[in-house]
């Protein structure tokens, strides 16, 4: 019984999905492409802004060894709940702002996501350069390098693996928490869950689901491809009999964990 | 000082710093969900450890399996945890909004990321640890409780920590699709939010969830100090 539901269900959410009408805007409703591209372009915004502010401390720390205490204090930030922070800077910022824009929802949405994406790649840009070995960058130094030039040629492509295990970990949660902004309420794909939800129209719930992790999965392997492409193979392992480190979103959590215990 | 019993809301207190007198107010509610949110963030730790030490294990005895693990589990960890929540139900058959899909979908995430770090806590034992515990006679499956599995105690509770630390973030998000546990908070601060904010419920969520995460935390720390003597026995390199 249960089974057959279930069946029923997986064909439902499959006809919600490939229903050509629920990717086109209407006069009511919009439509998964519009959704789709409003939470591609929340979170690339928030990546970029956490970028800019993640990648350069992080190599700074990494590099100077002065300041580790920022690294251990943005990782403090794990421990807050997302959903909490997203309704707490929502009815903060969101009165001041009125008329028919979503203006005063993007905001508070894009403080949080910056706030949560700042860590991983902080803490994991620190912990790339920390790792590199003294060997090497004395091997540097000696061949004349200066300061600047072991940070740009030697310790920053060799810390490639972990900054960018720290920039898909971010990916991840700015689009899973992207994804619960549609709570407070603003466009995006979590609308079809939240929407779903409401209205009791599991298809569309779970169609939103699938959508959601289909775009994180994307995120993802695009990234995985960029940094094959970016990565050295002398240090991504890749070719050698003897095979890399995988990195991924496990391997940055983790990373994290270490990075703060230090 | 009186406080007066506040039934609506609304003649309390707005200001952020009046989350204790809310407390205060709606206390056995709020304990409810403390307790649920506590149970939902430890329970599927525990059932993911429970699951992915075998898993962790193979991986690690059969090494031809350590890739495909990592790449499945990998795979399972990048979907979002609001999208895990609403695809269970369908997936294994429970009516769309079950009681049981958040546990499993954290339990799914906790394996994941533990399979992983068994197999890494059972690689970092020395080799020369290992075979000394042959060289003295022991059997393979002994070695493996009584060396291997105690000398990965310190990889295997940094995973446990990091699991159970981020569960208790993910139960909250659980709380935004009805499931009563202390994301309600946010739900009725929202609610209770229009037109002006009314903060007490959303800091009160947030300060609970960030406590329950510490005392988790600090809790798998202590038990992981009571559970590895000798660490303390030898001076830290």
């Amino acid at each position: 019984m249960a089974k057959g539901g279930a069946g029923q269900m997986i064909g439902q959410v499959f006809s919600w999905l490939t229903d050509s009408a629920h990717w086109q805007d209407t006069a009511l409703d919009t439509g998964i492409t519009t959704q789709l591209l409003a939470h591609i372009r929340f979170s690339l915004i928030a990546l970029g802004i956490a970028s800019a502010i993640g990648l350069p401390l992080g190599l700074y720390i990494g590099h100077t060894r002065r300041g580790t205490f920022l690294v251990a204090g943005a990782n403090a930030l794990r421990s807050l709940p997302s959903v909490g922070l997203l309704v707490l800077l929502t009815v903060m910022i969101a009165p001041h702002f009125h008329g028919r824009t979503d203006i005063g929802y993007v905001i508070p949405t894009e403080i949080v996501l910056v706030l949560l994406a700042v860590p991983p790649i902080l803490s994991n840009t620190y912990a790339g350069v920390d790792n590199v070995s003294p060997a090497v960058t004395d091997a540097a130094r000696g061949m004349g390098m200066r300061g600047r030039q072991v940070l740009f040629n030697v310790e920053l492509p060799c810390s490639l693996p972990l900054i960018f295990s720290g920039i898909r970990s971010a990916t991840l949660q700015v689009i899973a928490t992207a994804t619960i902004a549609s709570f407070v309420p603003l466009g995006g794909l979590g609308r079809f869950i939240y929407d779903g939800l409401q209205q009791q129209d599991y298809p569309q719930m779970i169609g939103g689901g699938v959508l959601v992790a289909g775009l994180a999965l994307a995120a993802d392997l695009l990234l995985a491809a960029i940094q094959r492409f970016a990565v050295s193979r002398g240090i991504s392992g890749r070719f050698s009999t003897k095979g890399g480190a995988p990195v991924g979103p496990i391997e940055a959590a983790l990373t994290r964990a270490e990075v703060e215990t230090v | 000082m009186i406080i007066v019993a506040a039934d609506s809301p609304a003649s309390a207190s707005s200001s952020p710093w009046h989350f204790f007198g809310y407390f205060m107010d709606h206390r056995s509610e709020d304990l409810g969900w403390l307790w649920t949110h506590a149970w939902l963030s430890v329970v599927p730790v525990m059932v993911g450890l429970l699951i992915a030490l075998p898993l962790g294990w193979l991986s690690r005895r059969y090494g031809w399996l350590y890739p495909p693990m990592m790449s499945i589990t990998g795979l399972l960890y990048t979907i979002p945890s609001i999208a895990l929540f609403v695809l269970v139900p369908p997936l294994l058959g429970l009516s769309s909004l079950d009681p049981l899909q958040v546990p499993i979908a954290l339990t799914v995430y906790s394996v994941a990321l533990l399979v992983r770090v068994v197999a890494d806590g059972l690689a970092s034992v020395p080799d020369d640890v290992n075979q000394a515990a042959t060289a003295i006679g022991y059997t393979r499956a002994r070695r493996l409780f009584k060396v291997e599995l105690p000398v990965a105690v310190p990889v295997i509770a940094a995973g446990l920590r990091v699991a159970t630390v981020s569960n208790v973030s993910m139960v909250a998000i659980a709380g935004t699709i009805g499931m009563s546990n202390l994301g309600q908070l946010f739900q009725i601060g929202k609610d209770l939010s229009t037109p002006t904010a009314y903060y007490p419920p959303i800091v009160l969520g947030i300060v609970l969830c960030v406590l329950l995460a510490l005392v988790l935390d600090s809790i798998i720390l202590i038990l992981t100090r009571l559970a590895t003597p000798w660490r303390r026995a030898v001076p830290a390199r």
